[in-house]
This record gives C-alpha cells, sequence and structure tokens, in this order.
C-alpha cells in the first residue's frame, strides 16, 4: 500500500515535493500547503487509494518563528483499512490554508475548531465561525502564549 | 468588549441559520417562520447542546447547533500535565463509560511509548471496555426510549446498569470515574470470585435484555416515531464523518475492532450488527443487537483470560509495584522520576484509534521528548457525529429532532472537550 | 409513625403554623436537576430503583424551573453556560435553595483551566456542597437530607411577600426593585 501510495502520487504531482515518514507504524506525508486541495481531491477519487473518510483536521503550534504551525489531516480509507496522516506548514504571517471541507464534509466542524483554537483561517470554508468559545472572544486559546487560567475578564461573569 | 446581552442569538448564527437555502415550501399564505431556541439546558440525559431551529409551522428549515457550553479546555490542560496525571481527566470524557476512554487512551500513550502491556492487562482491558460497552448501551437506549416517551425502559436498563457499576466498584475501587489503566497494564488485579460473579451476571443478562426489547419493539407508538425518521444514506453517512453504531446502521460495516484490531480482539468471536435503512429504529435496533454481542464478548474473555502480571515490568517507562517501592532504592528511584519528570517517549507523533461505544476515539499525541505531550488532540465521536444534525433535520417535525438526537446519542463531554 | 400515634388519641393535634409549612416544604422538595456533566448521570443514578430519591420526597425531577424548588447544580460549569445557569435559577419562584454537586461546582474541581468557572458561588448563593468527583448518589441523598434539616429549621416569616421585579433594559438583567 506505501509503494502504490508513493508511485501513484509521484505520477500525478511531478511539481510537488513529498516527504514520507514512517514512524510507529504509521504513514506521514508532508507537503506544500498550496497542493493541499489537489492531492486531497486525489486521494479520495483514485481507484485503489480511495481515502473516502476523514477522521480529523487538526494543528499544532510549534512556537517557532518560521513555519509556527502545522495543519495536520487524518484520513482513512475503509476499502484497504490504511490510515494516512498529512501535513501542511503554516507561517504565522500568512495564516491561512484552503479548506477541504468540499472533499469531505467531515472536515467542516474541524476546521472550524482548528479556527477557534488556533486563529488559522480556512478559505472557501462554508461556515467560518468560532466553535467552542462565544463568538466575541478576541483570543484563541489554543495558542502557545495563552495562559492555562486564561485572562481575566476576557469572558463576563453574571453577577450574583 | 461588549458584554454578552440577553439577545444572545448571534447576528453569525442567525446569518447562517436563515442562509440555509430550503427546498420545503409550505402551502400556507401566512408567513410563520421562527426562529426555536432548543436551549443548552435539556432533560440531562444528552447534555447541554444548543440547537437553533428555523422552523415554518412544525417543520425544521434549517438547524444550527451550537456547542462550547462544556468546553474545558482539556487540550490545553494536557500540554501541562504529565501523561500519567492525564488519566483521570480522560474519564470524563465519554462519561458514561469511563473505562472504554481510559483504555483508549492508555493504548495511545504505550504506542507512542514503544511497550506493550503484557496479556492478562490486555484481556483485563477488553473486558472493562465490553463491560463500559454495555453500560451505555444500556444508557442510550434507556435515554432513547424516555425522550419519546417510553419511561420504563429507561429505570429498567439503568437497574441493569447498576450491577455493572458494582462491578466496576469491586475491579477499579470506584463505581463511575474509574481511572483503572496505567501505561504499562491496569492498576490492579481481578480475582477469580469476581469473574464467576460477572457469568452470573452476564447469564441473566440476556433475558432482561428480552424483557426490554418485548416493551419497545412490539410498541406501536415507539416504532412509528422513530421509523424513516433521519435518515442518512452510506455515502453520506461516511463523508459526514458517522463512526460507530451510527454508521453501521446506514449499512456500511465497519467496526475498528475488526479493521485496525487492538488488543485481542481478532481471537474473540463476535458479529459486527448491521442494518441498511439508516432511520432512528435501525440505530437503536444496532445498539440492541451490539449488547448481544458485548454479552458474548464477555464470556469469550472470562474463559480465555491467562494468568500472570497486570503491569509491565519496564522501570524507565512503567510505575513500579507499591509494594516495592517502599521497601527497595531503584524502584524507589524510579517511581520518583516517573511521577516527576514524566516517562520521556521518543519524539514523534502517533494517532491511535479504537472503537468507543460512541464510535470512533482517537488520541493525536505529539511528543517532543518531554514528560508532558506538547499537543493532544481528542477526535471524539460525538463531535464528528453531531456535524449531520443540520442534514438529518430538514424537513422534519420538532418532535423528530428530540428522536433523531436521542438515536445519535450524543455526549457533550467528549464533543465539547 | 409520627402523626398516627399522636392522631390516635384524641383525633386531633396542635402545632405551630411554622412547624406545619416548614414540613411541608421539607417533605417534598421537588429538585431541579441542572445536569450539565458527569455528576448529571450519578443524579440520574440517584433516582434509579436501587438509590430511590422519591422515598426522600423528590419523585418529580421537573426540568422547568417553574414548578421546583431546589437547583442541583451537577457538572462542571463554564462561563458560557454560567449565564444559562443564572437565569434558570431567576426563573425558580422562592422559596429556593441550591445544591453544589461535585468538586466542579464547588470550587472548580479538577479543572483549572481558561473556560471553567472556580467555584458556582461566584455568581449563585449555594446551601450545601457535596464533595466528590463525582459524588456517590448516597452523598447526593445525604446533601438532600441536610437540605431537608435547613428547611425544617425555616419559619413562614423568612419568606415574604415577593418583591416586584422588573426587567432593566440597560442591564439586560432581571433587577429586583422594592415597590
Amino acid at each position: 500500500m506505501k509503494e502504490l501510495l508513493k508511485e501513484k502520487l509521484e505520477k500525478q504531482f511531478t511539481t510537488v515535493q513529498f516527504e514520507f515518514i514512517e514512524q510507529f507504524d504509521e504513514l506521514t506525508l508532508k507537503f506544500d500547503k498550496s497542493a493541499i486541495v489537489n492531492v486531497c481531491a486525489f486521494l479520495k477519487d483514485e481507484d485503489g487509494l480511495k481515502f473516502n473518510f476523514c477522521e480529523d483536521v487538526t494543528a499544532i503550534d510549534w512556537a517557532t518563528r518560521k513555519n509556527r504551525f502545522t495543519v495536520v489531516y487524518h484520513i482513512f480509507s475503509m476499502e484497504n483499512k490504511f490510515r494516512l496522516c498529512l501535513k501542511v506548514d503554516v507561517d504565522e504571517t500568512e495564516c491561512s490554508v484552503e479548506s477541504v471541507s468540499s472533499i469531505w464534509k467531515a472536515a467542516n466542524w474541524a476546521e472550524r475548531e482548528a479556527y477557534d483554537m488556533y486563529g488559522i483561517t480556512f478559505l472557501n470554508h462554508p461556515d467560518l465561525r468560532r466553535m467552542y468559545m462565544p463568538e466575541e472572544f478576541e483570543y484563541h486559546p489554543l495558542r502557545k502564549e495563552y495562559p492555562l487560567m486564561g485572562i481575566p475578564g476576557a469572558i463576563p461573569l453574571p453577577k450574583k | 468588549m461588549q458584554k454578552l446581552t440577553k439577545d444572545d442569538v448571534h447576528p453569525k448564527i442567525v446569518q447562517a441559520l436563515l442562509g440555509a437555502d430550503s427546498h420545503i415550501t409550505i402551502d400556507d399564505a401566512l408567513e410563520n417562520e421562527m426562529i426555536l431556541n432548543m436551549g443548552p439546558q435539556h432533560p440531562a440525559t444528552h447534555g447541554v447542546l444548543r440547537l437553533l431551529l428555523r422552523l415554518d409551522g412544525e417543520t425544521v428549515i434549517a438547524c444550527v447547533p451550537e456547542l462550547g457550553y462544556l468546553h474545558r479546555g482539556y487540550e490545553k490542560m494536557a500540554e501541562n500535565m504529565s501523561y500519567l496525571e492525564f488519566i483521570p481527566h480522560t474519564d470524563r470524557l465519554d462519561y458514561i463509560a469511563p473505562p472504554a476512554n481510559n483504555v483508549a487512551y492508555a493504548l495511545a500513550v504505550e504506542k507512542l511509548a514503544g511497550i506493550t502491556a503484557p496479556p492478562r492487562a490486555q484481556y483485563i482491558r477488553m473486558l472493562l471496555a465490553e463491560l463500559a460497552r454495555m453500560c451505555s448501551h444500556l444508557v442510550a437506549i434507556g435515554a432513547l426510549a424516555m425522550d419519546v416517551g417510553a419511561l420504563t425502559v429507561f429505570l429498567w436498563g439503568l437497574r441493569e446498569r447498576e450491577k455493572i457499576l458494582d462491578f466496576f466498584d469491586v475491579i477499579c475501587g470506584a463505581r463511575f470515574t474509574t481511572s483503572y489503566t496505567r501505561i504499562g497494564g491496569v492498576a490492579s488485579d481481578v480475582s477469580s470470585d469476581t469473574l464467576k460473579n460477572i457469568i452470573v451476571f452476564i447469564d441473566q443478562f440476556e433475558e432482561k435484555l428480552d424483557e426490554m426489547e418485548r416493551l419497545l419493539n412490539g410498541n406501536r407508538i415507539f416504532v412509528e416515531r422513530l421509523e424513516g425518521v433521519g435518515v442518512i444514506s452510506k455515502e453520506d453517512a461516511i463523508d459526514i464523518g458517522f463512526t460507530g453504531p451510527n454508521l453501521r446502521a446506514s449499512g456500511v460495516e465497519f467496526d475498528l475492532r475488526r479493521a485496525t484490531p487492538y488488543l485481542f480482539y481478532n481471537e474473540m468471536d463476535f458479529k459486527i450488527p448491521t442494518y441498511t435503512e439508516g432511520d432512528c429504529l435501525a440505530r437503536y435496533f444496532v445498539r440492541a443487537d451490539e449488547l448481544r454481542e458485548s454479552a458474548k464478548i464477555v464470556r469469550q474473555v472470562i474463559d480465555k483470560i491467562p494468568n500472570g502480571e497486570v503491569m509491565l515490568n519496564s522501570p524507565k517507562k512503567v510505575l513500579p509495584r507499591k509494594t516495592e517501592i517502599y521497601t527497595k532504592m531503584e524502584e524507589l528511584i524510579h517511581d520518583f522520576m516517573i511521577v516527576n519528570f514524566g516517562i520521556n517517549p521518543p519524539v514523534g507523533d502517533v494517532y491511535h484509534a479504537v472503537e468507543n461505544p460512541k464510535g470512533e476515539l482517537g488520541f493525536y499525541i505529539v511528543s517532543k521528548g518531554e514528560g508532558q505531550p506538547w499537543r493532544m488532540k481528542i477526535r471524539s465521536p460525538s463531535f464528528a457525529n453531531l456535524q449531520a444534525i443540520p442534514h438529518l433535520v430538514k424537513g422534519q417535525m420538532i418532535s423528530d429532532v428530540v428522536a433523531i438526537v436521542g438515536s445519535i446519542d450524543p455526549i457533550m463531554g467528549e464533543a465539547d472537550k | 409513625m409520627g402523626l398516627e400515634s399522636k392522631l390516635i388519641n384524641d383525633g386531633f393535634f396542635t402545632t405551630t403554623v411554622d412547624a406545619l409549612a416548614a414540613w411541608a416544604r421539607e417533605s417534598s422538595v421537588w429538585p431541579m436537576p441542572m445536569g450539565i456533566s458527569c455528576c448529571a448521570i450519578e443524579m440520574m443514578a440517584s433516582g434509579d430503583p436501587k438509590y430511590d430519591i422519591s422515598r426522600f420526597g423528590s419523585e418529580v425531577m421537573r426540568f422547568t424551573p417553574r414548578q421546583c424548588d431546589l437547583m442541583i447544580v451537577a457538572g462542571t460549569v463554564t462561563y458560557k453556560m454560567a449565564h444559562v445557569v443564572k437565569k434558570i435559577f431567576d426563573q425558580m419562584p422562592e422559596p429556593k435553595w441550591v445544591i453544589a454537586m461535585g468538586a466542579c461546582t464547588s470550587t472548580g474541581g479538577m479543572y483549572r483551566s481558561y473556560n471553567v468557572v472556580q467555584g458556582i458561588d461566584q455568581f449563585l448563593p449555594v446551601d450545601i456542597y457535596a464533595a466528590g468527583c463525582p459524588p456517590r448518589p448516597e452523598n447526593l441523598l445525604n446533601a438532600l437530607m441536610q437540605i431537608q434539616d435547613k428547611i425544617g429549621k425555616t419559619r413562614v416569616k423568612d419568606f415574604p411577600d415577593p418583591p416586584h421585579t422588573s426587567y432593566d433594559e440597560k442591564q439586560g438583567e432581571l433587577s429586583l426593585s422594592k415597590n
């Protein structure tokens, strides 16, 4: 399955640089964020791959100056029973990536959560609102600079 | 920063609610669309979920769920505590079946650390996971029946669940939030008397389940309220992220215990109940059948359980036994290092998913080699299952909304994290 | 039993209005289960056949605040949910009592994070705190019995006519004014 994947991806996307990492019995694919929608559409529809189930979309904050965030996609192929992890790097200055909710509807809410927690904008998302925090909330909680106990007064409490 | 006012249907939510195009036209001259708030305070079974419904008379045109009323900040807290300290927090994710979450988390961390628990511990984990599955499905069926109006089944289900909770009390020390698994095994051993009592319980469980099913399956009101309501097709179910019994009720025969086997499930003999209709009644039937399959698995586990240790003997990664900490020097040092500095797994990330009663619970752990995870993401099944609600309630009546939410069986503790 | 033994001899007995009112109030405490998370499951379990709560008079767990006199806040209260809890508390008619069930409602519990209110007594007047995570059903029944003791000591003059409540448009909250 891994060889088939490498072969098909390299044949189809000649301009994109793929980095294959194998660790703990899992395969991870790293590439540039501009190709995300095309690669995902290819992975979903191609015969022999058929990654029809998007399990999760999330992000990691590395707290470095360059390439601060990494957006991680976990997709699963029910036919071949194979799980793949895709990673794209997102910089803080251009904090946006194309949304894959047009390919898998399951990614819709997961991307909203990533937006709420990290502030990464997903372009062409049908309904990009905050997920957990109230709409008026100004910060993004899971960024590394946000304190664990929160900022006092950020969300008001009712009076006694 | 403006204060939250009484009118807290935020303009963005209203926009999402009204923006949905509707193919439903009612031949009525009166303009009677209204926005109804099925607020966060519901009857206590499904938790704090807020549904904003746009209604035309009794028919729902659009629905916008709003989560976040139970967002406790798990992922931020996980970055600040060691792997061992996070185990009690995993209990409170899917709080109807806490042992199942413990097992899922322990497996994910063990995959990251590169260790495997001894066989007896794995069998005990399987036993607990299946008993937890039975607990969860009893509450799910009871709550669905209660929402639709059949109150007796709820109390009968809780009565059976109390017997299972007594077993958790004896095995794990706590009846509800157990925190029983550890990295490298389980906290304590199970005595053979308990295993015999579990078999006695399972023997009488099947006929109690038959009793409950007789009450529901022949009840015309129950069947007519659930049949044909909230139908979702096979492709839509996979696309929208359904897992667990909801997916199996739409015709997809997919179970993580068979697809990516973990623990010793590949040695157990059990069926995967699948129905093709995809409506609420099918989801109920899948859960009732899964109760029987779980009872079967529990019998096989108790049959096959080997003797042996319940905690792995790996000093750098697994806590030593309490008796040895108090008497031997090296074990004391290892205990000190593990509790204070953590287990320090290798650098990398891992995603491990198990079949929870509600669906697929996955833990994505990113480690930088320290004692605390750098990032922990919990892929909760209820979060993904709730996404389907706007799709399922379109065109249904208000009372069907209650039945649909009940049949999807969300738990807000894990949906909101 | 208490009453029959007194009635058997004379057919009547004398008491104070205070005692009668307190006895009536404490023997039929109807709880309003504000079930938010895990403690709600233990609250449900205290209503099941094994730990029957209806033998204490709390047969009906009405989910409408207008008919209840005891609010059992069961589960972690987040900042977003606090407004909802306060709104429902305001809708309950006097006299009303509050049980803070579990560690999360008493002090924030094991969640020291940005979104959890560290104790509901920051915005609600709490009468009894039930400790535990979650408290066992017997613990909740003990809390209920203590509320009954507390009610048993009240007098009728503790609950005067409710003041006229007016809705303050600017503040957006219910405010009490003497009228």
